[in-house]
């Protein structure tokens, strides 16, 4: 016990005067937390909170088009910049190059018109269905196959033009023209129902029952289901803490990696072996320490994220209900991470190849495991290698405590993958270490 | 009494270069200062492994102090200490700290640990500088850090492995000074080196080793006097010719 405490002695010393290493395992983490949180929750705000720039060319007089541009405005989703009628695509063009916005509608001249004659065409067609004969049309509702399905009268222009910029993701064009499909269906809606209206009543619809029908939609109810029903919804705080807490842990590979080469390589081993004591003694204090080191980071990371985080304007890390689950997982998170830092520093040959491969592994495993981008998002191929990342089974155990509300027996199966991997990584450098003669 | 060290039967190769050692015998009685000498290549180095347990033989058997040599045997570990060539210990900590850590290694406890570095520190001239980090120190005062952890444990018999290295003149002269103290003490010498003034200085027996087998091995003071030869150095030639040894 006294060769193990003065060994875990010995490498806190030479942690403590190793500045590069400290920088590396406590500074660069804090820094990521609080720049990538940031930045995620700028971009978050900008998508959520504010409007997104709109520009709009009317090129119609009618109502129907006045109407369409107030239904865009009360959606609350952009901010609406209406571009003179005389005022054409170029224009609208130039516009979007230059970056003054992302999205632009073009209103053609006679859009009010279009709109009026596919909601007369579906009235007609509604009301022959209904067996009151089609007052509207002499046909009989019978415009032709594309009257019939609703769509644009044969020959007719496309209502409306979209224009982006290049750059907007396909997945907020897509919310974006989503958004605007639903105002035009308003605008037709508002025009199908007067028609059908006056044309059974032969009589203006009442405002009060336009309004009742049109906007009195069913509410719907947002529930993030966490385990424990007491959560709000998660937040980029929730999401980011624990994962940037894990990224820090596997960056001690810079440090423990290349500490144990160095010792290989100074000669400090060759000593160390002609010495009455099992090099195994030196491995199992440089865990310790390290461990050690990983939760001292846990620690601080959680920490800012409790306590600065709000200071500087971001949402308060809400920390699980479960403290003996936080602090077991973080204690399996950091022996898992240790077990991989012996494992590369003990295969290692040089302090370069330690560096160089316990980094950018890290980044690669972390980029794999979920910690850059949700594992929602990945594809097959992706979703099957992220299993084969070790930090995968951390983030999933730490979100499970952290975005579900769980407690340790919720995380069970994380658990048990967690010590499978340290137990694999650990008869690894077992295997290392015999086989290079060191024990 | 069991010699200090005793070699027998001993077989020995590298992967691309098996056949190194073949039945090598070499024994060093206790209390001598024994040297071992031979051009680049003769496999001193390797010898110096073998008997220290750094590398296990194929055959035969490596005793010190009549106790079998094994990797793992904690009693023959503590028997001997082990000085590199290589500066082994850790340049981020100071000399006291370094004692701390490779004197528990070495099987000691916490009060002989403290009692013994200041004694080392003050024997070695190391006390003014016992808690500055060794990376600023000089060569020669890396070499004597490197000396005494190898001593700290107190160990009967001593590896030297050029323990002098790169030392000025004054260092030299404290090292080779203090290892003949030690040895007056009842410490057995075993010592290699380059320095063939130095170790007639030091050593009072010698085997010349080429090849992987002993060339000579006798009191030096015999085998100057055999080969009418005055010093070592023209002993070394003599028997190890003048060829360049690009091994």
């Amino acid at each position: 016990m006294f060769k193990l405490r003065a060994t875990i002695l010995k490498d806190v010393r030479v942690l403590r005067r190793d500045k590069l290493g400290m920088i590396f395992m406590f500074v660069m983490p804090m820094l990521l937390v609080l720049i990538v949180t940031s930045m995620q929750s700028s971009t978050f705000e900008l998508v959520s909170k504010n409007k997104v720039p709109l520009l709009i060319c009317n090129k119609d007089t009618g109502a129907a088009s006045r109407q369409f541009i107030r239904t865009i405005d009360t959606l609350g989703l952009f901010a609406v910049q209406e571009i003179p009628a005389g005022q054409g695509e170029a224009v609208i063009r130039d516009r979007l190059h230059n970056k003054e916005a992302m999205l632009a509608v073009l209103l053609p001249a006679n859009f009010s018109a279009q709109v009026a004659a596919r909601t007369k065409r579906l009235a007609g067609k509604a009301l022959n269905s209904f067996g009151l004969g089609d007052s509207l049309n002499g046909d009989g509702g019978k415009t032709g196959a594309a009257g019939r399905d609703g769509g644009p009268a044969p020959g007719g222009d496309v209502p409306l033009t979209l224009f982006y910029h290049p750059v907007l993701q396909e997945s907020f064009r897509r919310s974006a023209e989503g958004a605007i499909y639903s105002a035009l269906q308003l605008v037709e809606s508002k025009q199908l129902l007067k028609t059908l209206y006056f044309s059974i009543n032969e009589k203006e619809l009442p405002d009060t029952l336009e309004n009742e029908l049109l906007t009195n939609r069913t509410a719907i109810s947002e529930v993030a289901v966490s385990r424990d029903g007491s959560r709000g919804a998660p937040n980029v705080t929730q999401h980011n803490v624990p994962a940037w807490t894990i990224f820090a842990m596997f960056f001690v590979v810079v440090s423990l990696g290349s500490g144990i080469v160095r010792e290989k390589l100074n000669g400090s081993s060759i000593r160390l072996k002609t010495l009455p004591t099992n090099y195994f003694v030196a491995i199992l204090s440089k865990q310790i320490t390290y461990l050690g080191v990983t939760m001292l980071q846990a620690l601080l990371i959680f920490a800012i994220g409790v306590w600065v985080f709000p200071v500087v304007g971001l949402p308060r890390l809400n920390l699980p209900g479960d403290w003996a689950g936080l602090v077991f997982v973080s204690l399996l998170c950091g022996c898992c991470a240790v077990s991989y830092a012996i494992c590369v520093g003990i295969f290692a040959e040089t302090e370069e190849q330690a560096n160089g491969f316990g980094a950018l592994s890290i980044v690669i495993l972390a980029a794999i495991g979920g910690l850059m981008v949700p594992d929602f998002i990945m594809t097959g191929a992706f979703r099957t290698a992220m299993k084969f990342s070790p930090l995968h089974w951390c983030l999933d155990a730490y979100y499970g405590l952290f975005l579900e509300g769980g407690k340790l027996k919720d995380v069970w199966s994380n658990v048990l993958s967690l010590i499978l991997i340290i137990a694999g990584l650990q008869g690894i450098a077992l295997w290392g270490l015999r086989r290079k003669n060191l024990i | 009494m069991s010699p200090a060290m005793q070699i027998d039967d001993l077989s020995f190769g590298y992967p691309g270069q098996p056949g190194l050692f073949s039945h090598f015998n070499l024994e060093v009685g206790a209390g001598l200062r024994f040297g071992l000498f031979g051009p680049n290549g003769a496999g001193k180095t390797t010898l110096m492994n073998l008997m220290t347990g750094l590398l296990a033989t194929d055959t035969g058997k490596i005793r010190l102090f009549g106790q079998e040599m094994q990797r793992h045997n904690r009693s023959v570990h503590s028997l001997f200490g082990f000085v590199p060539q290589e500066l082994s210990f850790y340049q981020e900590l100071s000399p006291v700290e370094n004692l701390d850590f490779f004197g528990a290694w070495s099987g000691m406890a916490g009060p002989a640990i403290r009692r013994r570095t200041g004694e080392l520190l003050d024997i070695l001239g190391l006390a003014d500088v016992r808690d500055k980090k060794v990376q600023h120190f000089s060569g020669g005062m890396k070499r004597r850090v490197n000396l005494a952890i190898g001593v700290i444990h107190r160990p009967p018999l001593l590896f030297l492995d050029e323990p002098t290295v790169g030392v000025d003149v004054q260092t030299r002269h404290a090292i080779i000074g203090y290892l003949r103290q030690l040895n007056e003490d009842g410490t057995t010498l075993i010592y290699t080196s380059h320095q063939l003034g130095e170790a007639e200085d030091l050593c009072d027996k010698v085997a010349l080793i080429d090849q992987g087998r002993i060339v000579v091995h006798d009191d030096l003071g015999v085998l100057l006097s055999d080969h009418r030869q005055e010093g070592l150095e023209g002993l070394f030639l003599e028997l190890t010719g003048k060829n360049y040894r690009n091994l």
